[in-house]
């Protein structure tokens, strides 16, 4: 009954591999480390999840790094309270930041369009004050919340699993360890799941609910759907989804801070979807690795760097062509991916992965002459 | 006497006022199960003011609308879509970025599963049963050979017919149609007309509005005209064409 499609298996077929394979292609642009994969799972999980709101729904939220925040929180608690498990915690973080989003959800969504996306950013800008504020016990504030030596972890205590006698302890799978490659396969197997929901919600009579929201609310409520408890589910279903990442951020390095809340997370995710293809299923996946890779390989790169790259241009050259590019590189990665992003919003509305559809087709078109067009199926 | 008529709706005493304006005035109307009634009216006598009451799109300013015994001033949208109302709206409401076939399903959905449900664990190309539901109405209101075509992109005539396709896979008790082949050529006029005989055969009670009398003469079993927010006249087909006050307010003289 929940088997998919053949294409749908094929895709997933696909997808697995692209992300299990992600430590040999990554490894020619520099990014194959755990830690930075890690990353690139983890935010594309968030992506996936804002995309079933605003993709297949047309909800924006502006606020969707209030439900990263609380799945660190969360996950880190349990660390503190319960045990150094990834699999308690990680539950526990997505079925509070669910409930957390109902009661977000609940009120944000009396109103729609700009209102609602506001309505959405003043709340998790209040969730990142009160963080600092009032919610200190709960935050520790600036510091972040950390583990402690001392920290009871009840269920630990209660199987005997002997607390680690040097420094600090580290989370486990079922008792083993999850640092290096085991951290991020335990990301990607996640990454994959949170694809496969998403796939199944894409291809479902629930999925055609929402984006009928998305399309025409008015034919929605005039024929028999009760359009409030839809938004509402897609709300927390992609809430879920961010408490998921929040957790895993914290599961792969245990603490947890208030700037996982501020308005620039909540942007990047609007920003990774909108580059990758809103409302695709590859789509926001693509967007969250390419802000990714930007944001830490591309800030990276120096002059030095430049200087040996350029190596081969005559001299004189090479310095202007280096004392340009150095504008776009390291600090000036903002530049670039601002401008990529216009340039994409202006010449691929649709996105990365719309974009580059339609352009196969433009081009194998081409080659076949003017042949038929291939009949498009049911939207994917 | 043959059995008492089924009142299957009643618009009792309804006023609408929109600010100064008096849209509805004192309307009295009463439909009859598996009748097709027909409302005529000039431009801005309020007979769309009167479906967007029954429908809860404006709640009346007084007066009440009965369907089978059950009030529905008051009553949400889809509350009322579940009791078995649906309507084709003078504007084409249709999902512009869906594809046709989808369009048509969705509706399926709501009819089966109700106002909510999370059904994730199914494909909707694998719900063959609705699937060929709505491709056997794609083919009646002809659009079955566009069906993947995204539904944005049909003509308004087309837009109207595939609105019809989709309030008809809800097999409702009531259907409203206000204005259902406006931008329509001859040829597919004629085809709706011949589609909307069909399911009065059905027993389905339709409630239409019409500036074409081709179409209201061809399928009315009952009319009521509309003027300035009043019901000046209500009657048999043939008792309408010979009201004078009818021909004065509305005919401009002469029905031929
Ligand atoms: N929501 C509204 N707010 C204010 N006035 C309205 C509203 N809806 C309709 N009216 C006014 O009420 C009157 C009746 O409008 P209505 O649309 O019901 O007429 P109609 O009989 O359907 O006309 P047509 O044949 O042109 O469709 C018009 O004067 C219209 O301007
Ligand atoms: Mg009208």
């Amino acid at each position: 009954m929940v088997s998919l499609s053949r294409t749908d298996l094929s895709k997933l077929a696909i997808f697995a591999a692209i992300v299990l394979t992600m430590p040999i292609w990554l490894a020619p642009f520099g990014a194959a480390y755990p830690g930075l994969m890690q990353k690139f799972a983890i935010y594309a999980i968030f992506a996936i999840g804002f995309n079933i709101l605003f993709g297949l729904t047309g909800y924006l939220s502006f606020g969707h790094a209030a439900f990263l925040g609380v799945g660190s929180y969360t996950t880190v608690w349990s660390f503190k309270l319960l045990t150094m498990d990834i699999l308690p915690a990680m539950a526990l973080a997505v079925v509070v930041t669910g409930i957390f989003a109902l009661v977000i959800g609940y009120f944000c969504l009396r109103r729609t369009g700009i209102y609602f996306s506001i309505l959405t950013l003043a709340f998790a800008q209040m969730c990142y004050s009160l963080a600092y504020s009032v919610l200190t016990p709960i935050t520790n504030g600036e510091t972040g919340l950390l583990l402690a030596k001392n920290d009871p972890r009840v269920l630990d205590a209660l199987f005997g699993a002997s607390a680690s006698t040097d420094g600090l302890p580290h989370p486990t799978l079922l008792g083993g360890s999850i640092s290096g490659y085991t951290g991020f396969y335990i990301c990607a197997v996640l990454l994959i799941v949170s694809f496969y929901i998403s796939q199944l919600i894409f291809r479902s009579p629930f999925g055609l609910a929402l984006r009928g929201i998305k399309s025409n609310q008015t034919r929605m409520s005039y024929t028999g759907f009760n359009t409030k408890p839809y938004t509402l589910a897609a709300f927390v279903i992609s809430g879920m989804f961010a408490g998921l990442a929040g957790a895993l951020l914290s599961v792969t390095d245990p603490l947890a801070g208030a700037e996982r809340m501020k308005w620039t997370e909540s942007g990047n995710v609007v920003l990774m979807t909108i580059l990758g293809g809103v409302g695709t299923l590859y789509g926001p996946v693509v967007g969250a690795w390419l802000i990714k890779y930007f944001e830490n390989i591309f800030s990276a790169i120096n002059t030095n760097i430049l200087h040996s790259f350029l190596s081969f241009l005559p001299d004189g050259l090479e310095q202007v062509v280096v004392a340009v590019l150095s504008k776009f590189v390291g600090e000036g990665w903002h530049l670039t991916l601002g401008l990529l992003f216009v340039l994409i919003v202006v010449f691929l509305p649709g996105g990365l992965v719309e974009g580059s559809q339609r352009l196969a087709r433009w081009l194998t078109g081409r080659l076949k002459g003017s042949g038929a067009q291939p009949h498009p199926h049911p939207a994917e | 006497m043959a059995t008492q008529p089924n009142i299957i709706l009643h618009a009792a005493d309804v006023h609408k006022n929109f600010g100064g304006l008096r849209a509805l005035s004192d309307i009295d109307l009463q439909i009859e199960e598996g009748k097709t009634h027909a409302i005529i009216g000039p431009n801005g006598a309020g007979k769309s003011t009167l479906l967007n009451v029954i429908i809860g799109r404006i709640p009346p300013s007084s007066g009440a609308v009965v369907f089978d015994g059950q009030v529905l001033t008051g009553k949400a949208p889809h509350e009322i879509n579940q009791l078995g109302i649906s309507r084709v709206f003078q504007t084409p409401e249709i999902f512009v970025d869906l594809p046709v076939l989808h369009n048509v399903m969705a509706p399926a959905f709501a009819r089966r599963d109700g106002a909510f449900r999370v059904n994730m664990l199914r494909s909707v190309d694998s719900e063959t049963e609705i699937r060929e539901e709505a491709e056997q109405l794609l083919q009646d209101v002809g659009l079955y050979a566009r069906r993947f075509d995204t539904s944005g992109a049909l003509s308004r005539g087309d837009k109207r017919r595939l609105e019809l396709a989709m309030c008809l896979i809800q097999r409702p008790r009531l259907l409203l149609l206000d204005e259902p082949t406006a931008g329509m050529s001859r040829h597919d006029t004629n085809t709706t007309i011949d589609l909307l005989k069909k399911i009065k055969s059905s027993g389905m009670t339709k409630v239409i509005i019409e500036h074409d009398m081709h179409v209201v003469f061809s399928l009315a079993d009952k009319i009521s005209v509309l003027a300035q927010g009043r019901i000046i006249a209500s009657g048999l087909p043939h008792q309408i064409k010979e009201d004078p006050r009818v021909q004065e307010a509305y005919l401009g003289g002469s029905v031929q």
